[in-house]
This record gives C-alpha cells, sequence and structure tokens, in this order.
C-alpha cells in the first residue's frame, strides 16, 4: 500500500524542498507586490498624466519634443485658478452633488421598501417581479432619452436640473432595489420576528429593526447610487443647455472644448479634481458594497 | 502509515505587526503553548478539549495549514516543518467537509488523485476502491448539494482515504451529524479506522466521542496537553481537576478539605446500604432527585467529608433504595474510588488518610 | 385583562398594553399581501411612468415621421426601420456593437479576475492601491474619457512620445512604423481598438469589484482542503476558484454588456463615431440621427433594435447564472 504513497522527504530531500518553497514564498510576493503596482499605475495613469499637465505652461505643453511627464518650464497654477474664476467648474459641482444627494433620496425613498417587500413579504410573485425589474434596467438610456425629452417637456422642466431629478432614478431605482434585496435578506429573520414579538407592526419592525441593521448595506447603494448619478451623460447632454444648470458630466466638456480649442490643463485639473473624492468616498465602503453584492446577487 | 510528533510546538497570533492592521498589535494570543506529542504507529488519537483550546489550530499545523511560531512537527521521523501540506502526505477531513460544490462526489474523490498525477485508469480504480469501501458507489454522480449529511460525510472520507496517506487528521467530522445518525457514523469511523489501520488524529469536544474512539485520548485546555492516555485510563486516573471535570457528565465531585479536593465520580457515591463495609460515609442532604433513562441522578450536598459542597450521585437502575428529596441519607464511597488533588494547583495528589 | 373592568387600573399594577385597548383587529400594517402592494406601488408607478411609457413612446416614435422640427406624429409603418437597414452606416453601426461589446465584455471578466486576484492579495497599502484601482470606474465617463482624449492626441500624445522615446517610433524601421506619431484615433483600426481600451480600462474595476465579491464568498475551508489534497497554486485558481466565482463572472459580465452595449460617452468623447464611422455603434448612431440630426423617427428605430439584443444577452446570462449556481 505503500507503493501508491510517495514516501516522505528525506532530511536532505526536505531541506532541498523548504528552499524552493521559501524561494517560491518570496517570488511570490515579490509577484504580488509587482502586479499590484503594475494595476495601481495602469489604472491610475491617466490621472496620474493629468496631474502633470494640469500645472504646464503653454509653451511647455504644446511642443512635442518636451518631455510630457516633467516640467520644461516652470510649474503654474493660473489653469487650476482658471477653472475656479473663469469658468462654472463650481456651479457643476454644486450642481451635480444635489442632484446626486436627491436622486439618492427618492432611490431609497422608493427602492427600500420595494426591495424589503420582494426580498421578505414572501409574496409568490416576488421572483418575477425581482426580474422585472431587473430587466428595466437592461432598458438603455439611449433608447429612452429621445421620448423622455417630450416628458421632461411635458413636466416643463426641459433646460432645468430638475429634469435629472426627476430622471436619474430610473437608472438606479432598479439597480438599487436588486442591491437591497441581498442586504435585506441578509438581516436574520428572527430580528425582526423578535422586534414584532416586542409589539412593533410588521411596518414597525421593518422601520426600526431591519433599516437599521441594512444600514452599512444601504450605504453602500447610496455610493453606487451617486457614482451612477455623476457618471451618468446621455440625458444630462440632451435634457439641459444653460451653462448654469448643467451638472460636471457635460458641464466640463462643454465648457472647456470650446469647438476646436480644448483647454488642456483645466480640463486634467477638473478631471482629477472630480475622481478623487469620489474614489476615496467609493473606497470606503467598498469592503461593504462586495458584501452587498455577493448576498444580492448569488441569491438572485 | 507513520508516527506523528510534535516537538515543544507553539503558536502565537496576533503578534505580527503585518497582521491586522492599527492598534490591535498589543493583543497577541497563544493558541498552542509549548506542546510535545506523538501517535502510535497505526494509532487512533483523540485530541479533547474545550473550544478555543487549540486542538483545531494543532491539528491545522500537523497538516502545514498553519506554520508554527516555534517547534517542530515530524512524520514518519521526517522534520516537516515548512513544508506546504501537499509534500506532507496526509489527509485531512473538515468539520463542514469542504466538499468541492462543483464537482460530482467522482470528481472530489479524484481530486487528491489527480494533483498527484495519477494516470487515468488508475485513479479510476482507486476511486472505485475507495467508493466502494464507504459504500458510496451508487452516488458517484451526483453533487454534494444532492447528499444527505452522512453521505456527505462518507465522501470526504472517501477523498482523504484515497491517497492512502500517512496520517488522517479529522476535524470534527460528526458535529454537522444529527444525533442518531452520530452514533452510527462514530461506530463505522471506528471500524474503519480499524480496517485501514492508518495512523489517525481526530479533534472534537464531545467527550463521548473521544471515550468511544480514541486508542488514546490527549486531553488539551489553553494550548496546553493535560493528558495523554486510554479513556480507561483519563477518565479513572485523571492528572488534574480539568480533566476530572472536563470528562465524565456529570463530572467528578470534588470536596475540599484542609487543603486537599477529595473527588469522586457520581456513579461511586452510592447509597450506604449498596456499598461495601469499610467504605467512606458520606451524608448527603438530597435536594432533587432526576431519573435519567434508569439512573438516578441524586443531587444535594455533601456533608461530613469536608467542607459542605454540592454533590451529583449516580445510582444505576440496579440500586433500588429509596431516595427522597428533602431528606438527609447515609451515603458512601469505596475508598479505592478516591482521587485526591492538590487545591491549590488542581494537580493530581498521592492518597490521603481520612 | 381586568384592567378595564375593573375600573381600578393602578392597584391591578400592569399598564394597558395594546392588546387590552385595539381588540385584535389586524391593522393595515400588520396585513403582508396590502403592506407589500404599499411597498411596491410607488417604484413600479415611478417605473411604468418613466421607463414603460416613454418606452412605448419610442416604438411610436419608430413607426412616425417626427423630427425636431415637426413634433407630430404621422404613422409611416416600417418606413424608419426599412431606410435604416438601407443604410450601410447602420450595419456598420450593429457590427461595430458586437465586436465592441464581446470584446469588451471577454477582456473585462478576464482582467476584471486578475485585478480581482490582485485586490484581495495581502499587501501593505492596499488601501492606496485600491484607491489608485478604483479611479477609472468612480471617475465620471466624460472626464476620463477627456483625459484619453489627450493622451492618444494625434501630435502631443505622452504615449507617442514614450514610443520615439523607446526607438520604437519615428525613425525609419521602427517596431510602429516611421512617422512620429501613431494617430491612435485616426486610424481606423486603432480607434476601433483605442475605444475599445478605454471601455475595459473603466469597466475592469467594476468588474474586479463584483468578482471580488465572489472571492469573499468561497468557503476558506475549500481552498484549504485542496492545499491538503496536493493542489498547487495553478490547479486551485483553475478547478476551485474559477468554477465558484463563475456566477458572478457572469453577473460582472452582464454590467458589462449593459454599460457597453448602452454608454456612448467614450465614443463621443473620443471619435465622434469616425474616422468614417469605424468607430460608430447603435447608441452613437441612433444619438446622431435622433438629437444632432433631428430625426427623432430614425433615431428611435434605431435605439429600438437595442433592446432585443440586449434582452437575449442577459436572459442568455442569467439563466447561464442560474444553471451555474451550485450553492
Amino acid at each position: 500500500m505503500s507503493a501508491l504513497t510517495p514516501p516522505l522527504p528525506g532530511v536532505a530531500e526536505a531541506a532541498r524542498l523548504r528552499r524552493t518553497y521559501a524561494a517560491r514564498h518570496v517570488a511570490s510576493r515579490v509577484g504580488t507586490y509587482t502586479a499590484a503596482i503594475l494595476a495601481a499605475f495602469l489604472c491610475a495613469a491617466p490621472f496620474l498624466w493629468s496631474m502633470v499637465t494640469a500645472f504646464k505652461q503653454n509653451r511647455d505643453l504644446y511642443n512635442p519634443a518636451n518631455n510630457p511627464l516633467t516640467f520644461s518650464r516652470p510649474a503654474t497654477p493660473d489653469h487650476v485658478t482658471y477653472l475656479f474664476t473663469d469658468t462654472s467648474f463650481l456651479t457643476f459641482a454644486w450642481n451635480t452633488l444635489w442632484v446626486g444627494v436627491l436622486v439618492v433620496a427618492i432611490t431609497l425613498l422608493l427602492g427600500l421598501p420595494a426591495a424589503y417587500a420582494l426580498a421578505r413579504l414572501d409574496r409568490p410573485w416576488a421572483g418575477w417581479f425581482g426580474v422585472a425589474i431587473f430587466l428595466v434596467y437592461l432598458v438603455p438610456p439611449s433608447l429612452l432619452f429621445l421620448s423622455l425629452s417630450r416628458i421632461v417637456v411635458a413636466f416643463g422642466l426641459q433646460d432645468s436640473t430638475w429634469s435629472l431629478v426627476l430622471i436619474y432614478p430610473t437608472i438606479t431605482i432598479p439597480v438599487s432595489i436588486w442591491l437591497l434585496i441581498g442586504f435585506l435578506k441578509g438581516v436574520p429573520r428572527d430580528i425582526e420576528e423578535q422586534a414584532m414579538v416586542d409589539g412593533h407592526s410588521r411596518l414597525g419592525a421593518f422601520w426600526r429593526a431591519v433599516v437599521p441593521l441594512a444600514f452599512p448595506g444601504v450605504v453602500a447603494v447610496v455610493v453606487f447610487a451617486f457614482t451612477l448619478t455623476a457618471s451618468e451623460f446621455i440625458y444630462a447632454l440632451s435634457f439641459v443647455s444653460p451653462t448654469a444648470d448643467k451638472v460636471i458630466s457635460t458641464g466640463v466638456p462643454t465648457e472647456l472644448v470650446r469647438g476646436d480649442v480644448f483647454f488642456w490643463q483645466s480640463l486634467q485639473a477638473a478631471t482629477v479634481l472630480v475622481a478623487v473624492p469620489i474614489a476615496i468616498v467609493f473606497n470606503l465602503f467598498l469592503d461593504r458594497f462586495i458584501a452587498g453584492f455577493t448576498q444580492g446577487a448569488v441569491k438572485g | 502509515m507513520a508516527v506523528v510528533e510534535v516537538k515543544n510546538l507553539t503558536k502565537t497570533y496576533g503578534s505580527r505587526p503585518d497582521r491586522g492592521g492599527r492598534g490591535r498589535a498589543a493583543g497577541s494570543v497563544r493558541a498552542i503553548d509549548g506542546i510535545d506529542l506523538a501517535t502510535e504507529e497505526g494509532e487512533y488519537l483523540v485530541l479533547l478539549g474545550p473550544s478555543g483550546c487549540g486542538k483545531t489550530t494543532l491539528l491545522r499545523t500537523v497538516a502545514g495549514l498553519e506554520t508554527p511560531t516555534s517547534g517542530d512537527v515530524l512524520i514518519d521521523g521526517h522534520v516537516v516543518t515548512g513544508l506546504p501540506p501537499r509534500a506532507r502526505q496526509v489527509a485531512m477531513v473538515f468539520q463542514s467537509y469542504a466538499l468541492y460544490p462543483h464537482k460530482s462526489v467522482y470528481g472530489n474523490i479524484v481530486f487528491p488523485l489527480r494533483a498527484s498525477r495519477m494516470s487515468r485508469p488508475d485513479r479510476d480504480r482507486r476511486a472505485h476502491w475507495a467508493a466502494g469501501l464507504l459504500e458510496i458507489e451508487h452516488l458517484m454522480a451526483r453533487k454534494p448539494r444532492q447528499l444527505s449529511g452522512g453521505e456527505r460525510q462518507r465522501v470526504a472520507l472517501a477523498r482523504a482515504l484515497v491517497r492512502e496517506p500517512h496520517v488522517f487528521l479529522l476535524d470534527e467530522p460528526l458535529s454537522n451529524l444529527d444525533a442518531k445518525l452520530r452514533a452510527t457514523a462514530r461506530d463505522e469511523l471506528k471500524r474503519f479506522q480499524a480496517e485501514i489501520g492508518t495512523t489517525t488524529i481526530y479533534v472534537t469536544h464531545d467527550q463521548v466521542e473521544a471515550m468511544g474512539l480514541g486508542d488514546r485520548i490527549a486531553v488539551l485546555s489553553h494550548g496546553r496537553v493535560r493528558q495523554v492516555g486510554p479513556p480507561v485510563e483519563v477518565y479513572d486516573h485523571p492528572a488534574d481537576t480539568f480533566v476530572a471535570t472536563f470528562i465524565g457528565s456529570p463530572p467528578m465531585n470534588l470536596v475540599p478539605r484542609d487543603g486537599v479536593l477529595v473527588g469522586f465520580r457520581p456513579e461511586h457515591l452510592l447509597p450506604a446500604a449498596a456499598s461495601e463495609p469499610d467504605a467512606l460515609p458520606v451524608r448527603l442532604a438530597v435536594d432533587r432527585v432526576e431519573y435519567l433513562s434508569g439512573d438516578r441522578h441524586v443531587y444535594g450536598t455533601a456533608l461530613g467529608v469536608g467542607e459542605q459542597t454540592r454533590v451529583v450521585a449516580r445510582l444505576p437502575a440496579t440500586v433500588t433504595s429509596p431516595v427522597t428529596a428533602g431528606d438527609e441519607q447515609e451515603f458512601a464511597v469505596s475508598r479505592d474510588r478516591l482521587r485526591f488533588f492538590a487545591a491549590s494547583s488542581g494537580a493530581r495528589m498521592d492518597r490521603v488518610p481520612l | 385583562m381586568t384592567t378595564a373592568t375593573t375600573g381600578q387600573p393602578a392597584t391591578v399594577g400592569r399598564p394597558p398594553t395594546t392588546m387590552d385597548n385595539a381588540a385584535p383587529r389586524q391593522r393595515l400594517a400588520d396585513r403582508d399581501s396590502a403592506l407589500a402592494w404599499i411597498f411596491l406601488m410607488p417604484s413600479v408607478v415611478y417605473i411604468v411612468a418613466l421607463v414603460a411609457v416613454p418606452f412605448v413612446l419610442a416604438i411610436g416614435f419608430a413607426l412616425s415621421d417626427v423630427t425636431a422640427g415637426d413634433p407630430s406624429f404621422d404613422w409611416v409603418g416600417t418606413r424608419n426601420f426599412r431606410r435604416a437597414f438601407d443604410d450601410p452606416v447602420f450595419w456598420r453601426s450593429l457590427g461595430n456593437t458586437f465586436v465592441f461589446t464581446a470584446v469588451s465584455m471577454v477582456l473585462i471578466v478576464v482582467l476584471g479576475k486578475v485585478l480581482a486576484n490582485i485586490l484581495m492579495a495581502k499587501v501593505r497599502g492596499k488601501w492606496v492601491i485600491r484607491f489608485l484601482v478604483l479611479l477609472p470606474w468612480t471617475t465620471p465617463v466624460s472626464l476620463s474619457a477627456i483625459a484619453w482624449l489627450w493622451m492618444l492626441d494625434s501630435i502631443f500624445s505622452p504615449i507617442d512620445w514614450l514610443l520615439r522615446e523607446m526607438g520604437l517610433l519615428g525613425s525609419p524601421g521602427a517596431l510602429f512604423g516611421p512617422n512620429s506619431n501613431m494617430y491612435w484615433l485616426g486610424e481606423p483600426d486603432l480607434a476601433m481598438a483605442s475605444v475599445i481600451a478605454v471601455h475595459v480600462w473603466r469597466l475592469t474595476p467594476l468588474a474586479a469589484v463584483i468578482m471580488m465579491a465572489g472571492l469573499v464568498a468561497i468557503p476558506r475551508d475549500l481552498d484549504e482542503a485542496a492545499r491538503v489534497d496536493g493542489a498547487g497554486y495553478w490547479r486551485r485558481m483553475f478547478e476551485i476558484t474559477v468554477p465558484l466565482v463563475l456566477p458572478l463572472a457572469a453577473v460582472a459580465a452582464l454590467f458589462g454588456a449593459i454599460f457597453t452595449f448602452t454608454d456612448m460617452a467614450v465614443v463621443d468623447v473620443l471619435t465622434n463615431g469616425g474616422p468614417n464611422n469605424a468607430t460608430q455603434t447603435l447608441t452613437s448612431w441612433a444619438f446622431f440621427r435622433g438629437i444632432d440630426g433631428g430625426d427623432i423617427g430614425q433615431g428611435a428605430a434605431v435605439a429600438l433594435f437595442l433592446f432585443p439584443l440586449l434582452l437575449a444577452a442577459a436572459v442568455a446570462i442569467l439563466r447561464a447564472v442560474r444553471r451555474m449556481e451550485v450553492r
């Protein structure tokens, strides 16, 4: 029977194996770090470049012989200050922020109860409904924007930022319901049953026991919904044209690209200024977001 | 078949600065605190202890899943410390069975063989041999989720067995089964190991399993081995008060007297009428009597042995003398059944005249 | 029980509870079926009003001759579709959409898995690496596309500069030709490759995050069991991890497909569909016809084409997920 099992390594053999595995361990650590740094660099390269570019003088930037990675002429903050003093960048940022906050609020207000109904109230049609809501997410904005612009006009919201507050939840609600179902299923049933035994109604149990426990998930959904909102382009482009009502995703490109003239340094500065805060916030909630996806996606 | 030995093994968690991140470096936990232990050839060694005593960590260190902080693991006389699991030729059954959910039973069983690059006809033959031994050949095409708990356990065993490893490591493999199944599975495990004859280390917190399965039992607590010995010895001659009270249900009675703890098992505390004439008399103020499947458990306060202490007596069905709650009655313990422990350290000590 | 009838609540020593005065009648808030509808209604109404209605309206547009200048409906049957089918640009866009989606999806899923493994690895400064890696996904797409527009500029592209410095470009016999620039967005094939690359760059972090969820969910026991069973790194990766993460990889693919299919910002900013419609997709073509060209009926007809394609892809992927679900 020992013919089958290879013999255990002898002393010399074990020492050799141990060296091999130690070397392999070191190699795998080096490999991991290399891969991590490479991945970070590939993902962040345009932004790193943007940070250099934003402070370049025009004569430095527009000379193909100059090293684009470093400053061939002294750095200048002019183009960054231009962004704040001569463009509506701050207005755009403010618009993005309040539109995002309102959209997220509407999303939770409508999505949280709906997700709870689908996750917990044991209706026989809940499964079908969940799929149907997910299918809504498949209806592309590029299909709807033509008719939605008519509806926006009918509401009298054309060229107003409020049109985005009205329309954006169509993007965020379906996906949020889908994610929230996962989070709500993760809350132990016992807890709301305990709350109901303790004298709360089903509604009370939902509000006092389930929502607080699902709160980390809710936060993750908030961050995801906000990212989607801030990124949206087609609706913002088709519904709103006055500069003062634009959001960042449309305002920055239209304001800083005048015909064929690109205000490159200011554009790059704007990109970095917008990207970094959102990424920091998203990163803070990354682990919760991941947890929500596990529960939501696999159990459908 | 091989001997597993651990020498002066320690494992400390949380002391390395690169784990856990900020602020938690201070509190390090010593999961294994200097253990020396060796199995015998083909032996069934059970590691028994309460949760958190380090028994699973010890098993995982033997498997190579944990690296010891210091000390060595030897399999068959060869030092394998620092080698990954796959160089050790051990097989492990996890508490959860850890069956690969996406593979069929057959796929699960042949996985270790494929990892060792065995040819297809050979591994087919081995897989069917192992499956036949555990009587699961009819399940070969199923997925783990289509199996009952008992069947999953057999698949996990077959997967461990198929490679004919030097050592079997079993981590509470019965704890996921219901009580009824557990009894038959325990019996099967024992017969099965006797048949195969492979050295087995078995981790459990259940003393009934430990007593029933082990050739020897190692009782662990707080990362240390308290006692190693055959079940009878561990039960009859506990090395200290921890072992004395951890093993046995109800546990051993301990009555303090002059810096000594006088210990006796509940089944040895019998009504005076049913005892030998020279037995140590114990006056028992009876509180409560429980009838448990023929036996009577008598709860009360022992008077006259030492300090007044709550004790339990277990009267077998053959003892019929009436015992009534509320009475004070004469009980007695055979003098050769008495055990003595130092009150300060809890360690066993020599007989003290009473 | 007796509190109300005795008239001496103080002596009974038990405060009146809801049971005593509210009777056994179930309140609305306790009836699951009613509650379910009340909870769902707002979302349903909202979605019907702002997704279903516009969807039907879009079908109406596609079957009429509405234009920006003449907003009245006139039934024209399938004329918009026939006109689209007669237009070679439509077929080109359709083909591009398939290439674009298929290639990006494969790359996004494969690179996403690799990236997920990197993000899960134990390294110092994990937070910084995660932050940098997530940037492409969290940045509004129009802005990151502009950052890339600069990277791929026909004259000032830093990539070209690097290639020139390394001697791979701009000298006779160099690997990428003797021209001083690559014209990333000017050559049809290069332009398509660039658009796909930017898209993959943007969506891979999202796919990685989704697949991290799958990796986190794999019980540690399984990996350890495989290690004890003698499996090495690659065997564990391809026989244990990858099969178990497949359901979420499919979800990642689905998200990738949706974002790729429906997104036109990258195309719009980088190439505007050019050169010579080489990067035109159905989405961007619908936008150019419908909004820029003002031919709403035609735009809607082209856009409508997206839905069945997306639906088919989604159904296929979701069914695959169902079948793969092992636990």
